[in-house]
């Protein structure tokens, strides 16, 4: 049974088109990634699933209920975790927790154990004011707050934004430890490279989706041999590669160039000997296999 | 820790000219809580320097110490070749800075921004004007250049701000985690003015939560609990660690960490 079904979503905003005939389903227990950039439509979708914002056409059931007609059977459902941080700033933890089961009619106690091992890690600030939180705690808190209803679906609008590295696997943990538990997922984040830590993804921009599937189908559908490449002054190798004729693409990406060739059948020989003619020192090539930020690069030179 | 580059020039008092910021036992406390505990390093003009961090590590208070915003408690600081005690404000004339937040006027068009930025940093009306001109072409904002920018998608906003932040011909730019939230090939179209202004002689010195940028420095540091744990090339921090990218590098060093918070 699908846990959340969109079909032909369309919201505008004065001219603007925020979110551009999408369509996608999730499954029930999946752990699913809306992946792009601000302004892409991430935000509208999540709004109009959580019954927040109503869509100008189309229509989406969560859990098996209307977003219009049914919406309040939706909220009682779903937890919603917004991109910036909504809990009361002047209540403490504990009063916030309280607060949100108070209101889903559950307590702290009834649903312990789904929140147990997120919350005891910020259970020591019990009695500091939400709005006094680091930034890591905040965010934990406020899934708690998400969860304490024991919702069927969790909706997690941006949650690692501005987090170090650290935090940020933290979180994923704690995400996949839900899903464990049964419950579906619907992640959004501009970075690449959580994208590979769902179960599915869609490839988002301008509100349209330009690519959905497992992570891995995605990666294996890039249409083309990618190559990495580095020298000793990387920005001239980049420059030097972007303007040759045979190149396809070439973009920076970590310590290396990626890039592609026009031919079919090219390989590392190729890219040397196209190299060679600018004679950089330190030249480096070989074939790699590519990132969704690779595939999300090449589909967005498709649009 | 020594720059491999100019070995012969450690030491001697003319060597601080050629570096665009030195810094030595830095250390900045607040009540018992040593947010910048005697960190030192220098960066060299012309680089592409990496400044590294967990959320509360001190790069915001390291980062103001440098701009000349906020005095040290001890330690030795020269940025652009002036000293954070005492040349505060011409340290600040001699800097760009540019964060994702707050670096634009929303109700301001594209050249208005222009000229107030230009104008409080003293380029003369004539300069300005030929400047920006050729600034709005070479960004293709021709169209756009009497609209608000509260109305540019955020990328522009950031191309654009980066290039208000140099427009004064700073010395040193910094760059307070300028790429959030935009689509991969804008942020590279970001990273490619980056690169031709440090090609231009400009230090550029970079705060970012994407690793993978981190490796588009020339060096970079990591800083961990107010201390600087690892500052080295991207190439060899990874080998130090061990590591196949940025990524596990950070988590190695940043995962000891005591402190949380912004």
């Amino acid at each position: 049974m699908s846990s959340v079904r969109v079909k032909n979503i369309i919201k505008t905003y004065g001219e603007v088109k925020a979110v551009d005939n999408v369509s996608f389903e999730v499954q029930k227990g999946e752990l699913f990634g809306l992946i792009g950039p601000d302004g892409a439509g991430k935000t509208s979708i999540f709004r109009i699933l959580t019954t927040l914002l109503l869509a100008d056409s189309g229509t989406a059931t969560v859990d098996g209920y209307d977003v219009v007609k049914d919406y309040q059977a939706i909220r009682n459902r779903v937890g919603y975790m917004p991109g910036r941080f909504s809990l009361y700033q002047d209540l403490t933890v504990k009063e916030n927790l309280t607060f949100f089961a108070t209101v889903f009619g559950t307590s702290i106690e009834e649903n312990y154990a789904l929140i147990k091992d997120i919350y005891e890690q910020i259970r020591p600030f019990n009695n500091r004011r939400a709005g006094k939180l680091s930034g890591g705690m905040k965010q934990k808190l406020a899934l708690c707050c998400a969860l304490i209803h024991k919702p069927a679906i969790l909706f997690l609008d941006e949650p690692t934004t501005g987090v170090d590295v650290v935090s940020r696997k933290e979180f994923w943990d704690m995400l996949n430890q839900l899903k464990k538990q049964g419950i579906t997922i619907v992640v959004s984040t501009p970075y690449m490279d959580e994208a590979m830590l769902c179960d599915r993804i869609a490839l988002i921009q301008n509100g349209s989706i330009m690519s959905i599937n497992t992570p891995d189908h995605i990666v294996q559908s890039f249409p083309k041999p990618l190559f990495a490449a580095k020298a000793d002054n990387i920005y001239r190798l980049l420059q030097d590669l972007r303007a040759d004729t045979e190149v396809e693409s070439c973009y920076a990406f970590g310590e290396y160039l990626h890039l592609t060739l026009r031919v079919k059948d090219g390989n590392e020989h190729t890219i040397s000997a196209i190299a060679a003619k600018y004679n950089p020192g330190g030249f480096e090539v070989k074939r790699i296999a590519p990132a969704i930020e690779d595939c999300f690069i090449e589909l967005m030179g498709n649009e | 820790m020594e720059d491999n580059q100019s070995p012969s020039t450690v030491g001697r008092q003319s060597s601080t000219k050629e570096k665009a910021i030195v810094c030595k036992n830095l250390t900045k406390q607040f009540g018992d809580f040593k947010a910048v505990n005697n960190i030192s390093f220098d960066v060299d003009q012309g680089e592409i320097f990496g400044f590294l961090g967990a959320n509360g590590a001190g790069k915001t208070t390291a980062m103001r110490i440098l701009c000349g915003l906020s005095y040290p408690t001890s330690g030795e600081a020269m940025v652009a070749g002036f000293d954070v005690y005492r040349q505060q404000e011409k340290i600040k004339k001699n800097i760009g800075y540019m964060s994702q937040k707050f670096s634009l006027y929303d109700n301001l068009t594209v050249l208005e921004n222009i000229e107030f930025y230009g104008g409080i940093y003293g380029v003369q009306g004539a300069e300005i004007k030929t400047r920006s001109n050729d600034l709005v072409s070479t960004l293709g904002l021709e169209k756009e250049a009497k609209k608000l920018v509260g109305e540019l998608p955020l990328g522009w906003k950031q191309k654009l701000a980066f290039s208000v932040a140099i427009f004064h011909r700073p010395k040193i730019v910094f760059l307070d985690e300028p790429t959030g939230g935009v689509d991969p090939v804008t942020r590279r179209q970001f990273w490619d003015m980056i690169y031709e202004a440090a090609a231009n002689g400009i230090t550029v010195f970079v705060t970012t939560h994407y690793m993978d940028e981190a490796e588009y420095c020339n060096r970079i540091s990591v800083m961990v609990d107010g201390c600087v744990n690892a500052m080295d090339t991207p190439a060899n921090l990874k080998k130090q660690f061990n590591a196949h990218s940025m990524d596990e590098v950070f988590y190695e060093l940043a995962r000891s960490a005591k402190r949380t918070g912004d």
